[in-house]
């Protein structure tokens, strides 16, 4: 992330109210502030307010996490962003256009081209193979045969299935299966990749593999990407900025350190209790100076960069208990880390002297 | 009722707790019924309904008819010559294939669908086919399901796709569905029979009307039930609307429209089978129907078995075809994924143009044609001789106690012939002081219901359904109707019976219920009692399933033959046939309800100390209530389907209406008998539905 990303994806006011004819309620200025008296006007009246007064922009290149309990609005967030449902109300900008604005032909072009979407539970076509399955986006378009297949080979490369292709979806363990779903997703090289709880159906083991490998796959292609999720510590693997979703509202927008060290309420305090703090802190947060007393010591200690957690750190720190250096992304030194700094920071004792812990700003 | 012991501290002096009203209900009804039986001597309406208050129903439809069919008669005729042409071509292309290639073809197919046995098994069913003689008849129906399927399927396949886009559709269509499955096949066989004209073709329109139902269901089932995450996925690949039908919902409910296809093709070829009734077509029903008038029954049976063959293959082939899993790779070209059918085709052109050549092949040699019909015949005779007092002795029995009885009354039927006794007035008097003893204490140890159904059971016993006035028995049956399901449902079964008696139906409509109301008691008792022994033994299971399936995928017809080698034609032997046919799905529910009882519970119940007995009746029985009850529901839908069948071999009622309409060309009399069936069958599952619905949920009673 750095300072010259640029909005995606802009997400303004959006609302979904469930229920018939949510609309009137729309038309004066009541909505205005999501007043707690207006959606339980809503409530009492039978509607479901999934997503309330939805913001957040994404930015290019970004992995936004949304986070939340079962309910919460998630699916319906994203939902929205791809129009599979209308918005009741608000506006959803993509590249300077809003798509609620787009008619029915191109909003298929749009998903033909620019979205890509990977579901919880697959959404696999049962009656193709595991080529056709991620060739059907190419196919729908009528995409030449030769142009289809080196296509189709790249993703099923990328996402490592070669010699499954001929494979029906129940034939394959889950793990596979979102595989394929992945794949497909990627086929039509999306600009934004929609990611609805894509690990979820998985194991804890498989769910880990899959993780190395959607960041290995994001690694190369730079994709934009909201990725939902109610695993707190999924997210904090993945994403660069998270919000934390609460009864059809966001209740904070920031990066993972953000919502461990200063929490908005305590709902995400909540959440975030059982986080280990070792491994949202980076080495960056815990940085000290060098001081005078170990200065000879420096050109033997090993150099750490500053976006590492730091429980990666404490190997390092086991074979030289002296420190660690830490140097910025321009590559100059920025400090030192002891054992005793980390202890320090992770019991929340911070050295008279030290300010407490300062957070990087996240853009 | 002061007796009772619910009013003591629940309700006030002028205040009717709905239990007292449950009970003064009956009460009325009891009291009104006693009245019409003691004036029904004086008061002649009370006993027959009027006949001045008859509408000219029937009358009324022949004059719509004339007219109906003097303009548009050019337009159906039109459409039935329209048909004649493909479907002649079909028969022509059976006809001209030899033998040995449809076989090879047959096969083929069925090793797709089925592997080997189920190839094996059509082979030699064909083969039966060839040596017993009935090729030709065989294929000549068959030429009729092959033009038949694929109509129905596109006709029911359009209407369903209707359905699934528009819910009003589909609020019109479904009853109108639920219509046209519970009207006997017969009673729409003659309307076709005036507006098209004669010939195959009309077997081929009704039998296309019988058939497309199931598919119109399963089309809007499967669209509808396609999970939301594909539906989703496949918006999101950017379908289109066509698309998101073409290539994700119609490939993904692709078996459950393949199971529309498979109940469509066995509906059709019962249908076809029935429609031969009509005659002029030299096809395999026909022939099982000619020769069961003639009391050939070898040859009926003979005849019968390809039907019952035709029917079990095209079942296993349809429904194999429809749950098989495709394994073929993908990415591969046309040929390649489609060899199978390459091969099979080209090798049965290959046959066919051998077999054109070699005449062996052509015609399978009349020579070689082995019936055992003489010696069949032969061992029925010595059979139903030999056999004579044992047949009589069982029909006697069940005549005398139960059927005649239920019929006419116990009045009637005692006599010094019969029971070896003379009815007189006191016996009358100690019955009822009986009957009414019993209800006193049914209703003392079970509650109202309980007694209500001793007493009804007891007036049909001791005045016969036919013998009862027709006021008394609309009032009980708007009373059941009124605790079952309400005040709507009363309505309805009230507006029915009314119909019934305006169109001048009641006294065949009567009999019917009668005959179909024996048939569904000991059905359902006898396939509840056998599927709970299958429930608790998988050798009892084993051995039944096939005899259920056949008697399931046996076109009615069939089902009849034996029963009247031996009992010749009459009631008795109409009864049973719509026992044999009816039993098994209160067979089939009371086993699948019983073996779905939660293990937890019933390890729980035996925990408890339950003995075996007290675990049927006390935790499995009730559990599986429901699935029992649904089961009952099924029985009499079938039980009424076959009505129309078992009244070819003679039995007074609203089925012989049908044929007499038939026969006549009277499509008045046909209509109106098949009106008064569907009612009693739309009555029945109605008050079978709220039944069970007050079972899911009680606290509603
Ligand atoms: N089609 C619908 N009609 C009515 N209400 C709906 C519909 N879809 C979702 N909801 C409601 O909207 C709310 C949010 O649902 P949503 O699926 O967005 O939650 P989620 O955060 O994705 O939960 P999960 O983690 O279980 O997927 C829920 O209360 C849900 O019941
Ligand atoms: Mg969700």
């Amino acid at each position: 992330m750095t300072s010259q990303s640029q909005v995606k994806l802009r997400c303004r006011n959006v609302w979904m109210v469930y229920g018939s004819n949510p609309g009137r309620y729309f038309q004066s200025d009541d909505h205005r502030n999501a007043t707690d008296s207006f959606i339980g006007k809503l409530r009492d009246e039978g509607f479901i307010p999934a997503a309330i007064d939805v913001n957040f922009d994404l930015l290019s290149g970004e992995i936004f996490a949304i986070m939340g309990l079962s309910g919460s609005g998630k699916s319906t967030v994203v939902r929205c962003l791809s129009r599979l449902v209308e918005p009741t109300f608000g506006e959803v900008i993509l590249d300077g256009e809003n798509l609620l604005e787009a008619s029915d032909r191109e909003l298929i072009e749009i998903r033909r081209h620019k979205m890509g979407m990977v579901f919880q539970n697959f959404g696999l076509l049962p009656h193709l193979t595991v080529f056709e399955n991620i060739a059907f986006p190419l196919s729908l378009q009528k995409i030449q045969d030769s142009e289809l297949r080196v296509q189709v080979e790249r993703v099923i490369e990328l996402v490592g299935l070669e010699g499954r292709e001929s494979s029906f979806p129940r034939q394959l363990s889950g793990g596979q299966q979102q595989r394929v779903g992945i794949a497909r997703s990627l086929a039509v090289e999306p600009e934004i990749w929609f990611l609805d709880e894509p690990f979820s159906a998985l194991d804890p083991l498989i769910r880990k593999q899959m993780q190395d490998e959607f960041l290995r796959i994001q690694q190369l292609l730079h994709k934009s990407i909201v990725f939902i999720t109610h695993d707190f510590l999924e997210a904090l693997r993945v994403a660069d900025r998270m919000a934390i979703m609460r009864d059809g509202r966001i209740v904070q927008i920031g990066t993972p350190q953000e919502l461990v060290f200063a929490p908005a309420d305590d709902y995400v305090a909540q959440f975030t209790s059982e986080v280990p703090r070792i491994r949202v802190l980076t080495a960056g947060q815990i940085v000290e100076p060098i001081m005078d007393a170990i200065v000879d010591d420096t050109r033997a200690m090993p150099v750490a960069p500053m976006d590492l957690p730091v429980e990666d750190l404490l190997p390092q720190l086991a074979r030289h208990p002296s420190g660690v250096l830490v140097k910025g992304t321009d590559g100059d030194v920025l400090g030192i880390v002891t054992p005793d700094g980390v202890i320090r920071s992770l019991s929340g004792v911070n050295r008279a002297s030290a300010s407490p812990i300062s957070l990087p700003d996240p853009v | 009722m002061p007796t009772s012991p619910a009013i003591a501290g629940s309700a006030g002096p002028f205040f009717l707790s709905a239990k007292d009203q449950k009970v003064l209900g009956w009460l009325a009804v009891f009291l009104f019924t006693a009245g019409c039986i003691a004036l029904s001597g004086r008061i002649a309406w009370l006993g027959s309904y009027p006949e001045v208050l008859i509408l000219p129903i029937v009358e009324w439809i022949n004059q719509a008819e004339d007219v109906i069919v003097a303009t548009t008669k050019p337009f159906f005729r039109a459409i039935a010559w329209l048909l004649d042409h493909p479907m002649t071509w079909v028969r022509d292309i059976l006809h001209w294939l030899p033998w040995p290639a449809l076989m090879l073809f047959a096969g083929a197919v069925s090793y797709r669908a089925g592997g080997w046995t189920l190839a094996l098994f059509t082979v030699l069913g064909l083969g039966y086919m060839l040596v017993i003689g009935y090729w030709e008849e065989g294929m000549n129906s068959l030429s009729l399901v092959a033009i038949s399927v694929p109509l129905a399927v596109l006709v029911g396949f359009t209407i369903g796709i209707w359905g699934f886009v528009s819910r009003p559709a589909e609020r019109i269509i479904m009853p109108t569905l639920d219509v046209l499955q519970t009207v006997p096949a017969f009673a729409y066989l003659l309307p076709i029979l005036i507006l098209f004209g004669f010939g195959p073709v009309v077997g081929l329109i009704a039998s296309v009307l019988y058939s497309f139902a199931p598919m119109v269901r399963n089309t809007i089932v499967g669209l509808r039930n396609v999970a939301p995450d594909i539906i989703d996925s496949g918006l999101m690949s950017g379908a289109t609307r066509r698309q998101l039908f073409w290539r994700v919902r119609v490939p993904t409910g692709l078996r459950q429209l393949l199971l529309g296809v498979n109940q469509t093709t066995m509906a059709s070829l019962s249908m076809v089978i029935v429609a031969s009734i009509i005659g002029g077509t030299s096809d395999i029903g026909w022939e099982v129907l000619s020769t069961m008038r003639k009391a050939q029954f070898g040859e009926s049976l003979l005849a019968g078995i390809v039907i019952a063959l035709m029917a079990m293959i095209l079942d296993r082939v349809t429904n194999g075809l429809a749950t098989r899993r495709d394994e073929t790779a993908g990415g591969q070209t046309w040929i390649l994924r489609n060899r199978f059918w390459v091969i099979a085709l080209g090798a049965t052109l290959a046959v066919a143009l051998v077999g054109r050549i070699v005449p062996i092949l052509m015609t399978y040699p009349e020579t070689w044609v082995v019936s055992p019909a003489g010696p069949m015949n032969d061992f029925i005779t010595w059979f139903v001789v030999n056999f004579q007092p044992a047949i009589k002795e069982i029909k006697r029995i069940s005549l005398f106690y139960a059927m005649l009885p239920l019929k006419i009354g116990l009045a009637q039927t005692v006599s010094p012939f019969t029971w070896g006794f003379v009815w007189t007035g006191n016996h009358m008097a100690i019955t009822v002081a009986g009957l009414a003893l019993l209800a006193f204490a049914g209703f003392r140890k079970f509650g109202v219901n309980a007694a209500a159904a001793i007493a009804i059971a007891g007036c049909l016993f001791l005045f016969g359904i036919t013998e009862l006035p027709w006021p008394a028995l609309v009032a009980v049956f708007t009373m059941i109707a009124y605790r079952l399901g309400g005040t709507s449902l009363a309505l309805g079964v009230f507006a029915g019976l009314m119909f019934l008696l305006v169109s001048g139906a009641w006294e065949k409509t009567m009999l019917s219920l009668w005959l179909c109301g024996i048939a569904v008691i000991v059905a359902f008792v006898a396939g509840s009692a056998l599927g709970i022994w299958a429930a608790h033994s998988n050798h009892v299971s084993r051995i039944m399933r096939p005899v259920n399936d056949t008697l399931q995928t046996m076109p009615l017809f069939v089902i009849l033959i034996p029963i009247v080698m031996v009992f010749k034609i009459g009631e008795f032997t109409a009864l049973l046939a719509i026992i044999a046919y009816a039993y098994v799905p209160a067979f089939r529910y009371a086993e699948h309800g019983l073996r779905n009882v939660p293990n937890d519970v019933v390890e729980a119940a035996r925990s408890m100390g339950c003995t075996p007995n007290q675990l049927l009746w006390r935790v499995k029985l009730p559990l599986a209530l429901p699935n029992i009850m649904l089961g009952l529901n099924q029985t009499i839908m079938y039980a009424i389907a076959m009505l129309v069948i078992a009244a070819l071999v003679g039995t007074n009622g609203l089925g012989q209406q049908v044929y007499i309409g038939l026969s006549k060309g009277d499509v008045g009399i046909g209509l109106v008998a098949g009106a008064g069936m569907a009612i009693i069958a739309i009555m029945a599952d109605r008050m079978c539905q709220a039944a069970r619905r007050r079972l899911e949920a009680p606290d509603q009673a």
